[in-house]
């Protein structure tokens, strides 16, 4: 049961996937993967903040933690989260136009994303150290571009399809969001 | 400022069928699949978040005049967040057990879409009263929804109603409903339910989308 980097990172990623077992970001996972391109742009923001996101969560923890205001963790993680995430927004849009051209509106919308903030309160109650929290954090955002890569390429190929009126659309999203849920499920074990 | 629309019946039973944020919007998916796996967890989730929803939402209507529309989010974001913290320490207060069950989900409902859509989408653009009305009609309908979500799983996948056993003796329980695998499945379920009453109604589909892409 070594408690290694690499164990952390496979048990995000995997075995406790933060979209299909955690239920995290879920709105998005529906949202935004009609396109695989749009998938891709949303999957690589949410790594990037999901991993900035982290490493300001384990500092606010100290902080909080040294001058005792341990009931203010959470507002205080959100307030730096949301405002963050405006300022990646801003020095983007005027350095590097390009990239926040294709990030597009989806660098803003993360700011709601549960995901994001439910990495940081994770790491805070499994106790995480630094390099711990990083890898839970890139793991996560890894394992999040993972199922959104397969949910938007198997919604590609329905798009083609001719399901049962009443399915089509979400019910056929969910369905096939309950295979990837039992696909996970297989990696039981590994990690943890 | 904002159109002022009357309050009627609508304002509030609109929120719990006609446009059930879980059912119809795909809105606050998180929470409701996480926490459905019992009816206790359901209406203790329910209870928080409507209580949630109606407060901050009230706040927010009676400040919508004076909350510049470039912070907006972020003021949104204090107010629920204040209100998640007292929720916080009285769950803990009233059932250790509890909530050690919602693990991070009683924290979460910061970023629940159906009160942040709430309070974008109503609470700042009509007035306090009828924000209160629709805010404790969606927190019924969110309930709601957790209920018709739960009910199945934990008959199902536990044989139990409420901690009590409801099912004959050497009923084989199906496991799968319990872990997030029903979740998904129950939700599918219900959604197509609805569609089948929508088009019984008015002859056709309409195609649930994602609402909110947070």
């Amino acid at each position: 049961m070594g408690n290694s980097l690499i164990s952390i990172f496979l048990n995000s990623m995997l075995t406790n996937n933060v979209l299909v077992v955690y239920f995290l970001g879920l709105c998005s996972f529906f949202g935004v993967t009609n396109k695989l391109s749009v998938a891709w742009s949303m999957s690589v923001a949410v790594i990037l903040v999901t991993f900035i996101a982290s490493q300001l969560a384990y500092v606010i923890d100290i902080v909080t933690t040294l001058i005792q205001v341990e009931h203010l963790r959470n507002l205080a993680k959100i307030a730096v989260i949301a405002s963050t995430v405006q300022i990646i927004d801003i020095v983007m849009k005027s350095s590097m136009s390009g990239m926040h051209k294709a990030f597009g509106i989806y660098l803003a919308l993360i700011t709601t994303n549960c995901l994001v903030f439910g990495v940081a309160v994770i790491q805070t109650s499994k106790g995480y150290s630094y390099t711990e929290c990083i890898s839970y954090s890139l793991g996560a955002g890894f394992g999040y571009t993972l199922m959104m890569m397969i949910m938007a390429g198997l919604r590609v190929r329905l798009e083609l399809s001719n399901p049962p009126e009443l399915m089509k659309g979400a019910v056929l999203s969910l369905i096939i969001a309950c295979y990837l849920s039992f696909l996970m499920q297989g990696f039981n074990g590994l990690g943890n | 400022m904002v159109e002022q629309t009357s309050i009627t019946w609508d304002t509030f039973s609109g929120e719990i069928f006609k446009r059930n944020w879980v059912f119809k919007l795909m809105i606050g998916l998180c929470p409701t699949l996480a926490v459905s796996t019992s009816i206790l967890n359901a209406l203790s989730m329910g209870a928080a978040t409507t209580f949630v929803l109606v407060c901050s939402s009230t706040i927010i209507s009676s400040l919508r005049n004076f909350i510049p529309n470039e912070v907006r989010i972020t003021a949104y974001i204090m107010v629920i967040s204040t209100f998640v913290i007292i929720v916080d320490y009285v769950m803990k207060a009233i059932s250790v057990e509890l909530y050690d069950a919602f693990g991070p989900f009683i924290a979460l409902i910061v970023v629940n879409c159906i009160i942040l859509g709430h309070a974008e989408a109503y609470a700042s653009k009509n007035s306090v009263l009828s924000t209160i009305v629709n805010a404790l009609g969606s927190g019924v309908g969110f309930t709601v929804a957790l209920l018709l979500l739960s009910a199945p799983r934990e008959i199902l996948g536990n044989g139990t109603l409420l901690g009590y056993q409801v099912v004959w003796d050497n009923f084989q329980t199906w496991l799968i409903m319990i872990t997030p695998v029903g979740g998904f499945l129950m939700l599918a379920f219900w959604i197509s339910i609805f569609n089948w009453f929508d088009k019984r109604k008015t002859g056709n589909v309409t195609e649930t989308k994602g609402g909110c892409h947070g």
